[in-house]
Formats: structure tokens, C-alpha cells, sequence
């Protein structure tokens, strides 16, 4: 816990210019060789401490070119820690910001804890008792909002993904127990290497499917693909365009191959969504048709967030019922258009049709209704219980760089097993594996595995 | 009743059981006066359960035990009547050996050793009141009266403390085995304050060997190699008796089924928590009642007696059923039962008002081991009995304190796992209860505990010597390995292939061709000829550190860090209510537990990273304050 590296996002979320990535401690200086490449080649160790360097960071796993970066190099003690220090000042935006983020725990940093910076710099001597005191107090207040995150985090798919892997890692850790504890207990097939290597190999593939598609992950590297749907004229575009005019555009691309699907790359609240707008697609009669065609349908599928808009100044119609039916599994917000005319929609079906979805009233000619939707947004999102994107994005920084963990220690268990090395100490690495995805969880409580081999087994000898 | 100076001394041992014996033969060895105080000198080191010591995570302890100079693997090795090294076909860290005891003659040997112990004076009468005076023990008052002064008390009561025992609807006042229960002694300690709770464990019946048919029964045999658990054993015991395998059966469980209602464990009249890893037959039948057989060991309790213990068939029902369960079981059919198996419920104490050094938080110099302190095992005691032996002898002599951490030994796993979460059922050790355990094998018990037994005086210079003997040996053959080239020739290719390897390309050091899954120390000794013929516990020494050295090294860096953390040590005068910013639940477990490390403090349950941070910022202000003072 104390004396490893650590590394967080030192600036305020998504609005500056510029945002600092910090790490401190003894891996700092060989984590950010491992990345950074200056045009001169040179590796920070040869460099003089306190200056500032022009470079590039490279995922050294792709060898793709993550950032364009300058970088502050500071060598213990002279340091806000008193550790060795590396500030990496990337581009602002919440996107290449966790980019980078992401990359250093990958590295081997690890996330540092609200407020451990300045504990470190306490407990290394560098700032006096007053401070201390606040540092508890910032210590205790940042932890429960985390913890509020973490509890929210736990209703969500990516704990039932990962609650389902832990299961299976701990059946056969248990049954590689009781092979242990009880070995002439006959009642349990024997663990063999071929059937934990099976186990391990299906466990990575699903972490390999995770870090791919996790819409954590997903929201890191391309934001919350969010499609704006509803009959012609009700207002899509107006939508879309208030969005991007509202908030900054990060990026705006024009997807090569299909022209008609426009993508924009926006902040909502500390929530980056990916907007598509398929408002481009060349509108037919029958909107549930134009659903049908295959590239739209793939769109929607793919969709982590819906917006679904409807006009109130006209009664509901069957298309707009179909298209209820159409999103019905999915996340959406029925946004109620165009409130500056007379209302002829019947708002009581609509909701009826809605159930506990959300529903958000806008006039965007007038400019009303959109903080309630931005805000309807986060809330979906935040589960209501943050404000803008604080921590909510670091804690998926968390979950990937735990993700990349599990990673590896389940390869290292696969590694074992091609090299016929004992079953039992395979199985180290898969607890590791099975503690460290706990961790993602929040679920450390360590009698799971006893209460596991328990109520598993019938046990005697 | 009148009271008279009975004798005065540095600790006294209350009870020679487990953990009565080790702890009072090593505070004797540690050089304090010691008197052991038992009911009954004929039930010393008593197996009132299974006839058998060690296995996973058990035999390690016994190990263990031995490498700190205690006695149980020295007894074992005389006393046995067979041998088995559990997990061979496994991973060296999840061996562990096994013995069947003759119960009477390991009574018998352990006995002999504390009468041989000089300083140990052993004496026969019942403990019924603690002397305490300013919150120290002084020593304590017999039944008849006989007082008797210490600096330091030990208290090894098992199963005594309000000891119940039940068969079917009868329930009587009794210690195991029909011996006399504790029940003043239980008193005076609630009136000291301590905080107990109820805790039940069982037997099984035990039948006549002559009326068990064994054909109908499978084989269970020693192995042929010599074993033992002693580093010191020389002469090892090659005469011995098989164990005997059945199987219970649909009607066994029909039997359980129609008399469930009989069962005390059923009918609410036990209310004491049993251990989940051994749990009675009807407990089985019951919570797997899809299982169509379980498990039925008939093991031998001794060579002087016919008595065979029924491992398995642990219950309380009433002794007719018994018979009928027996009768119903292949073998034993005409099994003459000698005594019924029965349920046991007693106080324990909760171990989480001790120290690590099993030393009472809330009496000074008053020491407890064993199943008091919610245990079950008979290693499990030994190990407590051994540590506050050497603790409460270590405080009178004015020694260091030991405590072993969770990397140096399976009883440092044991007595943290204790002080630190306390438990709620009897505490059983398991292999998996150790997140060390590579470095925590049955092999290396003396490399990692021989050098603190010597330093405390537990350890012969002796035996201290030939252990660093051996170490050397081992640590210079692992040097030979790591240099010596093996050539890629014919004859070295026609050994790897007969092992099922792949052909060398290049010459390839000793070390790194006995990393290959497929060769061991005797094939590379081969290769490499070596002249001096090692003993076979430095070869295996050497096999298994070389062949698992990164897996090993993996640990030792988790070990390390743990160890950073260990060192930062939490004040034992702190005042947890004082420090703002702990969570409610984090300040009341860590006010019970009052850990003496951080590292301890990060392991109670209900203690959050939060609140160590806190903790951490809190003592190195405490620190600075003083400095600038």
C-alpha cells in the first residue's frame, strides 16, 4: 500500500486546456521511460531533474502513438512527495486525459487513493500538521462518494459480468481446496491441470471481451454511443445540434463509408457520449422500415444510451408506438419536443408506454429543456449520485487497469499450466486473479471462499 | 476449606492436554520454574476424538511445533501406528504428513517427557480461582485449597469450561470422555470479565475391531517409506496398521431421517455453534441429501486395543439409533459398539480479547491456548499451547517477546487469524486460510523456524548447528547447479527424451534444465556428476527452491511489502475515539481488536482503506508532535 507508484489525474475534469497526469513514488521515472519517447531519443533517467520535455506517449504494447505530451521530470526529494515525480500535461478532455491515464496504471502505477499525494507528502515530512488534519478529512469525504460510485457500480452488468467470473474461478478454486484439505474425500472429481487451463483460458477470453467492450471501457476510448431516434420532424437535428452547441465538440468526424451517419463527440456533465444522429438517412415513409435497414439496426443495437424524440404538438401515432416497442430493452430517454406549440399529445400514454424511463420536456427553438435532459443524462449514468464526472471516470480508470491485472495473473495461470507446473500452484495465480477482480467489485470479503467450500461440499475427514 | 502456600513458581499451566503439555514443556525449556496442574494425570495429551495427527495444513504446524524444540512430532514418531504423506501426486507446498496415534502410548510417551523436563514440576488437583490483584495474575487457588503463586498463568482448559454432554434427549454436566467439567474456573473467568461464547463439537461411536467384517471393507495402508515429523527423529516405525474404508447407505440415511427428531442437533437442544468442516452424520444427510453414500474410515486407536474409532459417523442421536446406523453399514453388520458417540458443548473464550502473544488484553501475564480459545484440533492446541508457553516464560525471564507473522508459520496464521477476526465456529485450520502458502511447506519447517528457536532457547545448540550445516549444503549445492554446464551430448539427450522432454538445442546450466517439468534432482545430479552424496532432505530442498524459484520469489515480494506494513507499528496507548474521520464500525473493532500493527489492523474485518489511511496520517502526526516536543 504505501511505497509503490501512483499515479491520478491532478486537474479538474474535462474543462481546461490542458490536464496533468501525476505519478509519484520509486517506479515513476522507469514507468514513464517505458512511454514517453523524446525526438531525441534520450531516456528520462540520463536527463537532469526539474526540467521539462517534449515527447510523444507510445502504448508500448501497439506501439501506437497515444499523445503528444510535454513532460515535467522531477527527482526526489525537491518534490511536492518527496518522491520522484512525473507530471505528464496532455491535452484537456476527458477522453485523451484517461487515455493517458489508463496507459500509466497499465504501466504499473497504481491509482492513487483521493487525497494520497498529499498524505504522501505528509508522511514523507513535506507539509506540517495543520495540513495533515484536512488531509483526513479530504481522505474521508472522497472516499465515500467513491464509495457511493462503487455501490452504484455494483447494481450495474459489468458486476454481474464480473460476479459470474468469480463464481467460476471460485468453484474451482474450491474444488482445488478440497482436493487439498480432504484428499481422500472421494465425492470431488480431482482437479486436474487440462480442466483449470480450460477454466483460465475461457476466464481471459471474457476479460479480453471486457476490456474490448465494457461500456466502461468503451466510454474511455469513444464515449457512451448514444443514437437520437424518432419520427421525421420532431426535432433530431435541433437536438443534436443543441447538444454539440452546448457542450464543446471534441471530436467531429464524418464516418468514411457511410456519410449518412453522423457522429459527434461531446461532454455531457463529465459524461462523454458518442451522438449519432440518423437523422442523415435518407427518411422513408414507415420509420419502423427505415429502423429495419441493416445498417440503422446495427446502430441501435450497438447503442449504449438512446435518445428518443417525440412531438408534442402532435398525438401520438402508431409509429411512434412501434418505435416504443423497438427500444424497449434498451437505455432511453423519451425527450417531448417542441413544448412552444400546443400540446396534443396525450403525456399520460406516453409515460404509460415509457415506464420508469425518464422523461424530459423541450422546447429547442427556445432553448428550454436542455439542462433537464444533460442532467437527466448524468443521472442516468451516475445512478443521480454525483456531480459532473468526477470520480466516476477515474473509477473506470480503476476497473481497466484491474481488468489489465486480472489479465495478467490468469495468463500467468495459463502460462503454468502449458508448463505442467503442479495444480496447485496454478491455482495461486487464479486466486489472484479471483481476488483482483473482487477488488474491481468491491466484494474483498474474505470467507467467501469457506463459505464456498462448505456449502459445496460435504465435508468430514 | 482451609487454604494452604502450596508452592510458588514462574508460570503454572492450567490442564496437560494439546496445548497444556507444549506449553508447559516449553516454558520449562525456556528455563521458568513451571508447574502443570491437570485434573486427571492419566489423561495427559488425551485424543478424546479422532486417533490421528496432522494432515493439510495440521501436519505443517506439527512441523512447525518441532522446529520451535516443542513435542508432539518427536511423540508422534515414537507413538504411531502409521504414517501417510498426504498430496504426493501435488505441488510441494500442499504435502503434509499424517499419522494413525496409539492413543494410550502416546498418552504414555508425552507423559514421560514432562516428568523427564527438568523445572517442570507436574501435579494432579483442580483450578477453581484466579489470583488477580491491579490487573495481574498472581497465580490461583485449587479445590482443595492449595495455593499456588506464579508470575504467569496459562489456562488450557479444552473442552472443559461448562463442558455438556449430549446423547439423544440426555444431557448431563461432563468434560469429553465422561471427566469431570470446569465450572468454577468458568465462573471466576466471567467474573473477570471475559466475554465467552458456546461452541459445540462431536464423536463418533467406537466398535470392536473382532466384530467388523473387513472384507467387506477396502484397504487403507501406510506408505512404505520411513516417515516423520521430527527433524531429530533417527529411528523411524516400520511395523504398522492399516485403516479400513466403507461406505454408508440409502438405508443409513433412512435410518437418520426417521429419527431426525431425536437428534438434539435437530430438536434445538443444542444451540452451540459446530465446525462446518466436520460436521455430524445427520448434519451430512441432511444439508447433501442427494449424496448417496458418505465416507466411513474405521480407524485403529491403538495396538494394545481392540477399540476401532468410526471417522465419519460423528452424532449425538441416542445410543439405539447408533446401533441401528452401525448395523446398516457394510462390515458392520454385527459391530459390537464399546461407546456411543456423543455431542459436546463448552465455553470458549473470545479470542479476540487477547494479544498475539495469546496473552489476555484484559489480565496481565494470564495466558490462554488451545480449543478455549474457540480451536478444534489437536495441532491447532499444540501450536497455541507452544506459543503462550514460550510467551508467558519469555515475560517472567524478561526474553523478547514472539510472534510469529502469517509468512513465517501456519501458527502465525492460526493466532492472527484468532486475535485479529476471532471466529464463530470452531476454528479449524486450512491450507487456504495461509496466502503464503509456498513458503509455508512441510519441507521447510527448520529453515524457517530454527534459527528463532535457538535464539529463544528452545533449540540445542546441537541440533542449531547441524540445521546450519545443512543449510549451507543445500545453499552450496544451489550454487553447483547454477554454474555447472550441461552439455547437449547423447547420453544427456537419451535421458531427456526418455523423460518426455524436448531435445537440448545449446549446453544449458544445471539449475535451468531442473526447471523442466519433466526432470528432477537425481537426473541432473546425474548429468552434472557430483561427487558428495547428498541426504535426501537437502535434494529435495534443493529440487524444490531451484524448480519453483520464481514462484517462490513472487511471494517473497508480497511477503516484503506485507512486512513494510508489519513494521509500522500502532502505539498501544492510542485512542482510537480521539482520531476524527474513522468510521464508526472501523473505531469499535479496531478499540476491540487493538492491533499492534498496521499491517493487523488492515486484516479486521470492517476497516477500510480509508480508515487506514487515516490511521496512518493519524500515528505519523503522533510521532512528529513528540519529536517536536
Amino acid at each position: 500500500m504505501e511505497f509503490d507508484t501512483i499515479a491520478a489525474i491532478s486537474t479538474p475534469s474535462g474543462e481546461g486546456a490542458i490536464a496533468i497526469v501525476r505519478l509519484s513514488g520509486p517506479e515513476a521515472i522507469p514507468i514513464a521511460d517505458k512511454l514517453f519517447q523524446a525526438p531525441s531519443g534520450k531516456k528520462l533517467a540520463e536527463q537532469v531533474s526539474h526540467t521539462i520535455h517534449y515527447g510523444h506517449l507510445v502504448d508500448p504494447w501497439t506501439e501506437e502513438t497515444v499523445e503528444e505530451v510535454m513532460l515535467s521530470f522531477m527527482k526526489a526529494p525537491k518534490t511536492f512527495t518527496r518522491e520522484d515525480v512525473i507530471e505528464i500535461n496532455c491535452h484537456g478532455g476527458i477522453v485523451s486525459v484517461n487515455r493517458v491515464l489508463a496507459l500509466v496504471l497499465r504501466a504499473g502505477a497504481r491509482l492513487a487513493e483521493p487525497g494520497e499525494f498529499t498524505k504522501r507528502a505528509f508522511l514523507n515530512g513535506r507539509i506540517d500538521l495543520s495540513q495533515a488534519e484536512a488531509v483526513m478529512d479530504l481522505i474521508r469525504a472522497k472516499t465515500d462518494r467513491a464509495m457511493d460510485v462503487a455501490l452504484n457500480q455494483m447494481e450495474g452488468r459489468l458486476s454481474k459480468l464480473i460476479g459470474t467470473l468469480r463464481q467460476a474461478l471460485l468453484e474451482s478454486i474450491a474444488q482445488m481446496e478440497v482436493n487439498i484439505d480432504y484428499p481422500e474425500y472421494d465425492d470431488v472429481e480431482e482437479m486436474t491441470r487440462p480442466i483449470m487451463l480450460e477454466k483460465s483460458m475461457w476466464v481471459r477470453s471474457e476479460i479480453d471481451k471486457l476490456l474490448q467492450t465494457s461500456s466502461q471501457g468503451k466510454i474511455l476510448r469513444e464515449g457512451l454511443s448514444t443514437v437520437i431516434v424518432g419520427r421525421p420532424n420532431v426535432g433530431k437535428s435541433s437536438l443534436l445540434n443543441s447538444l454539440v452547441q452546448e457542450n464543446k465538440a471534441i471530436v467531429t468526424e464524418i464516418a468514411g463509408t457511410t456519410r449518412d451517419i453522423i457522429e459527434e463527440y461531446v461532454n455531457v456533465r463529465g459524461v462523454p457520449l458518442r451522438l449519432v444522429d440518423t437523422a442523415g438517412i435518407r427518411e422513408t415513409e414507415d420509420i419502423v422500415e427505415r429502423i429495419g435497414v441493416e445498417r440503422s439496426r446495427k446502430v441501435l443495437k450497438e447503442a449504449d444510451l438512446i435518445l428518443y424524440v417525440l412531438n408534442y404538438s402532435e398525438p401520438l401515432t402508431a409509429e411512434d408506438e412501434r418505435l416504443f416497442e423497438a427500444v424497449k430493452d434498451m437505455n432511453y430517454i423519451v425527450v417531448i419536443n417542441k413544448t412552444d406549440l400546443p400540446q396534443k399529445i396525450d403525456l399520460e400514454k406516453v409515460q404509460a408506454l415509457a415506464g420508469s424511463r425518464l422523461l424530459v420536456t423541450t422546447s429547442l427553438i427556445e432553448e428550454e429543456g436542455i439542462d433537464q435532459l444533460e442532467e437527466a443524462i448524468a443521472d442516468l449514468f451516475f445512478e443521480g449520485e454525483i456531480e459532473a464526472g468526477d470520480m466516476t471516470y477515474v473509477s473506470n480508470a480503476r476497473h481497466i487497469s484491474l481488468l489489465h491485472q486480472a489479465h495478467q495473473t490468469i495468463s500467468d495461470a495459463i502460462e503454468a499450466a502449458e508448463m505442467e507446473v503442479p495444480v496447485d500452484m496454478i491455482q495461486i495465480d487464479v486466486t489472484r486473479t479471483w481476488e483482483i477482480l473482487g477488488e474491481i467489485i468491491g466484494d474483498t470479503a474474505d470467507d467467501g471462499l469457506l463459505n464456498q467450500l462448505f456449502s459445496q461440499f460435504c465435508l468430514g475427514k | 476449606m482451609p487454604q494452604y502456600e502450596a508452592g510458588t513458581f514462574d508460570v503454572i499451566v492450567v490442564g496437560a492436554g494439546h496445548a497444556g503439555a507444549e506449553a508447559a514443556l516449553a516454558s520449562a525449556r525456556m528455563g521458568a520454574k513451571t508447574l502443570v496442574l491437570t485434573m486427571n494425570l492419566d489423561m495427559i495429551a488425551f485424543m478424546p476424538c479422532n486417533p490421528s495427527i496432522g494432515g493439510p495444513a495440521k501436519g505443517i504446524v506439527v512441523r512447525e511445533i518441532d522446529a520451535l524444540g516443542g513435542a508432539m512430532g518427536r511423540v508422534i514418531d515414537k507413538t504411531h501406528i502409521q504414517m501417510r504423506m498426504l498430496n504426493t501426486a501435488k505441488g510441494p507446498a500442499v504435502r503434509a504428513l499424517r499419522a494413525q496415534a496409539d492413543k494410550v502410548l502416546y498418552q504414555q510417551e508425552m507423559k514421560r517427557l514432562m516428568e523427564e523436563e527438568k523445572n517442570l514440576t507436574l501435579h494432579q488437583g483442580i483450578a477453581e480461582k484466579l489470583l488477580v490483584e491491579d490487573g495481574k495474575v498472581q497465580g490461583l487457588i485449587t479445590q482443595v485449597g492449595g495455593i499456588y503463586r506464579a508470575n504467569s498463568v496459562v489456562i488450557t482448559t479444552g473442552t472443559f469450561l461448562r463442558g455438556e454432554i449430549i446423547i439423544g434427549d440426555l444431557r448431563y454436566s461432563s468434560g469429553p470422555n465422561n471427566q469431570q467439567p470446569s465450572i468454577k474456573l468458568a465462573e471466576n473467568l466471567e467474573e473477570l470479565g471475559f466475554e465467552t461464547v458456546r461452541f459445540k463439537t462431536g464423536t463418533p461411536p467406537r466398535i470392536n475391531s473382532n466384530s467388523i467384517d473387513y472384507s467387506q471393507t477396502e484397504i487403507q495402508p501406510g506408505d512404505d517409506v520411513p516417515r516423520a515429523f521430527s527433524y531429530e527423529t533417527t529411528e523411524f516405525i516400520m511395523d504398522q496398521l492399516p485403516c479400513w474404508l466403507t461406505y454408508t447407505n440409502e438405508k443409513t440415511h433412512q435410518i437418520i431421517d426417521a429419527n431426525l427428531h431425536l437428534s438434539p442437533m435437530y430438536s434445538g437442544m443444542i444451540k452451540g455453534t459446530g465446525p462446518r468442516y466436520c460436521p455430524s452424520i445427520e448434519d451430512k444427510v441432511v444439508r447433501f441429501n442427494d449424496k448417496p453414500r458418505h465416507q466411513i474410515f474405521l480407524e485403529p486407536e491403538g495396538r494394545n486395543t481392540r477399540e476401532v474409532y468410526v471417522q465419519g459417523l460423528s452424532t449425538s442421536l441416542p445410543e439405539h439409533v447408533q446401533r441401528q446406523l452401525l448395523e446398516s453399514i457394510p462390515g458392520l453388520e454385527k459391530a459390537e459398539m464399546m461407546r456411543a458417540g456423543y455431542a459436546i458443548e463448552y465455553d470458549a473464550i473470545v479470542p479476540t480479547q487477547l494479544w498475539p502473544t495469546l496473552e489476555s488484553k484484559q489480565i496481565e501475564n494470564l495466558y490462554t491456548a488451545g480449543q478455549i480459545n474457540g480451536t478444534s484440533g489437536y495441532e491447532e492446541a499444540a501450536g497455541q499451547g507452544l506459543m503462550a508457553g514460550i510467551n508467558a516464560a519469555a515475560k517472567v525471564l524478561g526474553k523478547e517477546e514472539v510472534i510469529l507473522s502469517r509468512s513465517d508459520a501456519y501458527i502465525g496464521v492460526l493466532i492472527d487469524d484468532l486475535v485479529t477476526k476471532g471466529t464463530n465456529e470452531p476454528y479449524r485450520l486450512l491450507t487456504s486460510r495461509a496466502e503464503y502458502r509456498l513458503l509455508l511447506r512441510h519441507d521447510n519447517a527448520d529453515m524457517r523456524l530454527t534459527e528463532l528457536g535457538h535464539r529463544i532457547g528452545m533449540v540445542s545448540d546441537d541440533r542449531y548447528e547441524k540445521f546450519l550445516a545443512k543449510k549451507e549444503r543445500i545453499g552450496e549445492e544451489i550454487k553447483r547447479l547454477r554454474n555447472v554446464m550441461i552439455k547437449p551430448n547423447e547420453a544427456t539427450q537419451q535421458m531427456i527424451r526418455d523423460a518426455g522432454g524436448s531435445e537440448l538445442k545449446d549446453g544449458i546450466r544445471g539449475a535451468d534444465l531442473l526447471k523442466r517439468p519433466e526432470m528432477d534432482y537425481d537426473m541432473i545430479q546425474r548429468l552434472t556428476a557430483s561427487e558428495t552424496e547428498l541426504e535426501d532432505e537437502v535434494k529435495e530442498q534443493v529440487e524444490i527452491q531451484v524448480k519453483y524459484e520464481g514462484y517462490i520469489e513472487k511471494s517473497l515480494q508480497q511477503v516484503a511489502k506485507l512486512k513494510k506494513m508489519e513494521d509500522k507499528k500502532i502505539p498501544e496507548n492510542i485512542d482510537y475515539h480521539s482520531i476524527s474521520g474513522i468510521a464508526t464500525e472501523a473505531r469499535m473493532k479496531l478499540s476491540e481488536v487493538r492491533p499492534l500493527s498496521i499491517a493487523q489492523a488492515s486484516r479486521i474485518s470492517g476497516v477500510n482503506p480509508a480508515d487506514i489511511s487515516i490511521l496512518l496520517v493519524y500515528i505519523e502526526q503522533g510521532r512528529i508532535a513528540k519529536v517536536s516536543v
